[in-house]
């Protein structure tokens, strides 16, 4: 007999929270006495994401999505549903009234992604069966060059790559600016620590880059482009090259394109490998040969770029709206999103978060519905302690802003960053000192030692953070911390510099407690400076299961079976594996 | 091959896109779609890609096709593999190494039955489905 409804229930392995482990076998029994058991398949599936309203229960093939189900209910569903075929209303999700458009129950919009996980990125025509080259094809036959700058104006559309700032603007500058030559650049060089959101774009849609430089060259009479990316890419590299072969061969790419009169082609740049040449002035220079350094702004690259001449240059996923602006509008694009940020925003979820990965929302989606509808909360049902964004350049969220609509503006009036969209969800077991020592390191790291307020100030800051962190540090130093770090903002030549200390003024503001604990009580409330903890076995609660001691890597557990065990503390490397394992309590972390 | 005019790309588009759109609505091919990704090849996508091939071969079914697509974001189950097919609803599945591969062919395209515990959400609509 043909199977005519597919029951998926959600999270059943993963989600203990939830009762969906009685709904998944109440709906069997309940299959089962009606008959149905060979026309009804209830399978379980991994995470839905909406977990503040498990259990959840969705039926194919007609799509019904149930939320908070009762295993009592499990009858009425297969009674009512599957064998009558009347859905049983009062148990269907309903859409809040204030939907964003485009969106379900699922709070995901995907409009940089929209081809992601779709079509094959190597193959040009399914591309073009998804409405592909349809903005370039309006953009030579229908529209001038001033024409196009207006729809990205009316569009709101801002910058991608950190600073937001608009991109009908920039292109106006370029499009003004007298010159024989003329360059559109990509910046994909993607440095970010924990963000991959251009990869994904460059990988899984790479004629979405193609198409928004060729609309930017009729835009502003450019011949020639230039993807300036990472070498750490090699994938993103080759289906790239691919996809400038095809357009090529296309006619996409090259003379007289679609019979316009537009001259242009783009040619791949591979990046030295510092993070510094994401930023644009650096990037340019590196890309003419010279070491990738900052150089002071003005003049701008829209005016004076790429060997002096005017130089469009937009992140990826700045272009990769571009076609879908000119194809649907700009007031369509400024209808999604928020007044000052319309549009989506790519955030990379990691961190101790269930589900991690590529979440593209409307701005103005709030952090909750990030962190509990979309990514299914915090891992190991842990508390939330706060959310990084903005990588070295941002800084935290605390609970406090949970229900904040993110955008470009709200993000910086917390005293974080939307940078490039890296989102590090953090729990009670993080550390902040820890946290943002490892961002200052990076800082120290990559920057290019030109100005000496970077130079210096991350390195100062870095020492004085690895102080606190041992716990020799001192109250003066929170103090220092803020006056090294507000010149570091103040005086640095780029952005690197301007913003590293952000992470530190951040968690100063909304965490200095913690930074007081380590000083004063030299205690890391998280475990994780080790300096600051030691593990001991408290003998009343040991019944000498002997686990800890198999499970410590440096074997320094001792203890015979049935009697409290004791650890050497001289030779613990505090990694806290025996507090993991006694399943007693009796590992105490102090 | 000849350089496109805006008309030949409007006509490519018209046909490319009922194509895309008939599959594994009109026709009875089955449409196997692998995330192949950086993240999805990392985390074992060749290994399903090989079983798929492979199964597909010596059991000689002749009627499937297996594509490779970008990362669909679903870094949490890599590598995801999304079913196509006319008797079946559209299925995405994740954690998908060579042994469940092996499952979705026997159970999923042979039995008619979805596979119990790999099945994911799609994180979003299809904005060119509304
Ligand atoms: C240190 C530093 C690193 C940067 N790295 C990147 C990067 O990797 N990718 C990027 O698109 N922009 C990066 N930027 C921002 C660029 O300087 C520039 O603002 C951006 O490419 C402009 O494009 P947009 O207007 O489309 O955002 C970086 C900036 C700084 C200061
Ligand atoms: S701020 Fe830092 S990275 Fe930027 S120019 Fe100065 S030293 Fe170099
Ligand atoms: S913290 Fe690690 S090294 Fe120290 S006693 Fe426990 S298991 Fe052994």
């Amino acid at each position: 007999m043909n199977i005519k409804h597919y029951c998926l229930v959600c999270g059943v392995s993963g989600c203990k929270s939830s009762k969906a482990d009685a709904v998944y076998h109440q709906l069997l029994s309940a299959g089962d006495s009606s008959g149905l058991s060979g026309e009804v398949q209830i399978v379980k599936t991994g995470c839905f994401g909406l977990c503040g309203q498990g259990p959840i229960l969705k039926i194919l093939p007609d799509e019904t999505l149930y939320v908070g189900v009762k295993p009592e209910d499990a009858e009425e569903i297969v009674k009512e549903h599957l064998v009558k075929g009347k859905p049983v209303e009062r148990l269907m999700y309903k859409t809040p009234k204030e939907t964003k458009p485009g969106q379900s129950y699922r709070k995901q919009l995907r409009l940089v992604l929209r081809n992601c996980g779709v079509i094959d990125p190597e193959n040009i025509d399914e591309y073009i069966a998804r409405r592909g080259y349809t903005g370039l094809e309006k953009a030579l036959s229908q529209l001038k060059s001033e024409d196009i700058i207006e729809e990205l104006k009316i569009s709101g559309l801002r910058g991608r790559g950190g600073a937001g700032f608009p991109t009908g603007l920039k292109w106006q500058f370029t499009a003004e600016a007298e010159a024989s030559q003329k360059y559109i650049v990509c910046n994909a060089d993607e440095g970010d620590p924990g963000a991959y959101m251009d990869r994904a774009v460059l990988e899984g849609d790479p004629h979405s880059i193609i198409e928004a430089m060729t609309i930017a060259a009729k835009a502003v009479t450019a011949s020639h482009g230039i993807i300036y990316i990472r070498a750490e890419y090699p994938l993103a590299i080759s289906r790239l090259e691919i996809a400038l072969r095809q357009a090529r061969e296309y006619g996409l790419l090259g003379e007289n394109i679609l019979g316009s009169g537009l001259h242009f082609d783009i040619e791949l740049r591979l990046g030295a490998g510092a993070f510094v040449c994401g930023e644009e002035t650096a990037l340019l220079a590196s890309t003419e040969g010279k070491r990738g350094m900052p150089t002071p702004k003005p003049p701008f690259p829209a005016v004076k770029g790429l060997f002096g001449k005017p130089t469009v240059i937009n992140n990826v996923e700045t272009l990769a709206n571009i076609p879908l602006i000119l194809d649907r509008g700009g007031a369509w694009f400024k209808s999604i999103g928020t007044e000052k940020s319309p549009g989506t925003k790519v955030f990379a979820l990691t961190g101790k978060i269930e589900n991690s990965g590529l979440v593209e929302v409307a701005m103005g989606t709030t952090l909750r519905e990030i962190v509990y509808d979309i990514g299914g909360g915090i891992r190991d049902g842990k508390k939330f302690k706060a959310v990084q964004t903005g990588g070295p350049s941002g800084g935290v969220i605390t609970t406090d802003f949970l229900d904040t609509p993110i955008d470009f503006d709200s993000l910086t009036a917390i005293g974080s960053m939307m940078g490039s969209g890296g989102m590090i969800v953090m729990d009670e077991s993080d550390c902040i000192v820890d946290v943002t020592q490892f961002y200052m390191e990076f800082c120290v790291d990559e920057s290019c030692g030109k100005c000496a307020p970077c130079r210096i100030g991350t390195r100062r800051m870095q020492q004085i953070l690895n102080r606190i962190s041992k716990g020799t540090g001192t109250l003066d130093d929170i103090e220092k911390l803020k006056s090294i770090g507000l010149a570091t903002q103040k005086a640095s030549l780029c952005g690197l510099g301007q913003t590293a200390a952000n992470p530190v003024l951040s968690t100063l503001k909304y965490f200095e407690k913690e930074y007081l604990e380590h000083i004063e009580q030299r205690k890391c409330r998280a475990g994780k400076c080790k300096d600051l903890v030691s593990y001991t076995i408290d003998a009343e609660k040991c019944i000498g299961c002997t686990v800890c001691a198999r499970k410590c890597p440096v074997h320094c557990i001792t203890g015979e079976r049935k009697t409290a065990h004791t650890i050497d503390q001289s030779k613990c490397i505090k990694c806290g594996a025996c507090l993991e394992a006694c399943k007693f309590d009796a590992v105490k972390i102090a | 091959m000849e350089k496109l005019t805006v008309k030949t790309l409007q006509k490519l588009r018209a046909e490319h896109k009922e194509d895309m759109e008939n599959r594994g609505v009109q026709d009875d091919t089955i449409h196997i779609t692998i995330g192949m990704g950086t993240c999805g090849i990392a985390a074992g996508a060749k290994e399903a890609l090989n079983m798929f091939l492979g199964e597909a071969y010596t059991r000689k079914m002749d009627n499937i096709v297996i594509r490779q697509t970008g990362c669909m974001g679903l870094c949490h189950a890599e590598p995801t593999v999304e079913v196509k097919m006319k008797s079946m609803p559209d299925t995405l599945y994740g954690r998908v190494d060579g042994e469940i591969a092996k499952k979705i062919i026997s159970s999923h395209l042979l039995g008619g039955r979805l596979v119990s515990e790999y099945i994911f959400d799609y994180p979003a609509g299809d904005i060119y489905k509304e």
